[in-house]
């Protein structure tokens, strides 16, 4: 990837993000970053998607396992209890 | 203290770090190995509850079927117990678990004549995969704009983000993923855990932790734009 702020392309941007928003990006990497994003529509549509799809998977619940498989658990725990 | 205050102290923790899942959760270790200790079964309650969903996700990296990711759940627990006694604290009480479960969820695939994960948690990169389509962009030739956008992302309904079905869609595209990038998307952004607790959970590298959850992110982003654009 180029560090040159001239020659980073959307599509190299793209591959970008995630080192981008971990902050993961070397300092001129970041920079150029920046400059891109500001200067085009495109790609600061695209991070704002990114962030946008982070919050939506932030808000889903999570699964469980199944209510027997915890009663299992919870009568093995006991077994222990008892044996220990 | 005694037993019941312990308990309501750990038990007010569980509630004020369930509350925040876009954190870290901070329980105390040390009070939780002391109430597993001294056999406190609310305490083991509450602990299965909380990583239950997470362990079920990374056992489903390395077995093929959710019943026997069940079963590496429960030996999990069950190894837990036996092993609380002699655990160290050298990780976290977490991580601890994490690792047991791994191993035990490895043995398993390995029985399975599965090899899938190796190559996909070590190897990540291995394979490329584009974020965005290429056809997406102008081709890296053109004159003025080479790797230019030639249909660029347009902004979502604000509305519609907040719907039901759109959470679906996430939902859906999120176990649409491969499994080793399911996990890292599950636990980075649905348990809110920090990349270093879901490097030391999955035995990955940071970079490839990155990859794997950039892949995640990305097909789930396209799955939303997809879902969007075919709506207009």
């Amino acid at each position: 990837v180029s560090t040159s702020i001239e020659q980073l392309s959307c599509q190299e941007l793209v591959e970008l993000v995630t080192d981008y928003l971990e902050g993961a990006l070397p300092e001129a990497e970041r920079a150029s970053f920046d400059y891109h994003i500001e200067g085009c529509r495109g790609c600061h549509e695209y991070v704002r998607q990114m962030r946008q799809t982070i919050d939506l998977t932030g808000s889903l619940t999570v699964a469980d396992i199944s209510p027997e498989a915890e009663a299992a658990l919870l009568a093995a725990f006991r077994d222990w209890n008892n044996n220990a | 203290m005694n037993r019941d205050c312990l308990h309501a102290a750990i038990v007010s923790q569980f509630a004020a770090a369930l509350q925040s899942p876009r954190y870290s959760r901070r329980v105390d270790d040390a009070a939780v190995i002391a109430a597993l200790r001294a056999r406190d079964e609310r305490v083991f309650a509450e602990l299965m509850r909380m990583y239950n969903a997470s362990l079920l996700r990374v056992a489903l990296i390395y077995v093929a079927t959710r019943a026997v990711a069940e079963d590496v759940v429960q030996e999990t627990w069950i190894g837990v117990l036996n092993g609380i006694d002699r655990f160290e604290g050298r990780s976290s009480l977490k991580t601890w678990i994490f690792r047991i479960l791994t191993n035990i969820a490895k043995t398993r695939g390995q029985r399975e004549g599965r090899t899938v994960p190796f190559s996909a948690l070590e190897r990540p990169g291995a394979v490329p995969e584009a974020a965005v389509d290429a056809d997406r962009f102008l081709p890296p030739d053109h004159e003025r704009w080479p790797g230019h956008w030639a249909s660029k992302p347009e902004p979502w309904p604000e509305e519609r983000l907040i719907a039901g079905e759109t959470r679906a869609v996430v939902e859906r595209a999120i176990e649409e993923l491969p499994p080793a990038q399911r996990a890292v998307i599950s636990l980075r952004d649905i348990e809110g855990w920090s990349s270093e607790e879901t490097r030391n959970a999955l035995g990955v590298s940071e970079t490839n932790q990155r990859v794997l959850l950039h892949r995640a992110r990305s097909k789930v982003r396209q799955a939303l734009e997809d879902y969007f654009v075919e709506a207009w």
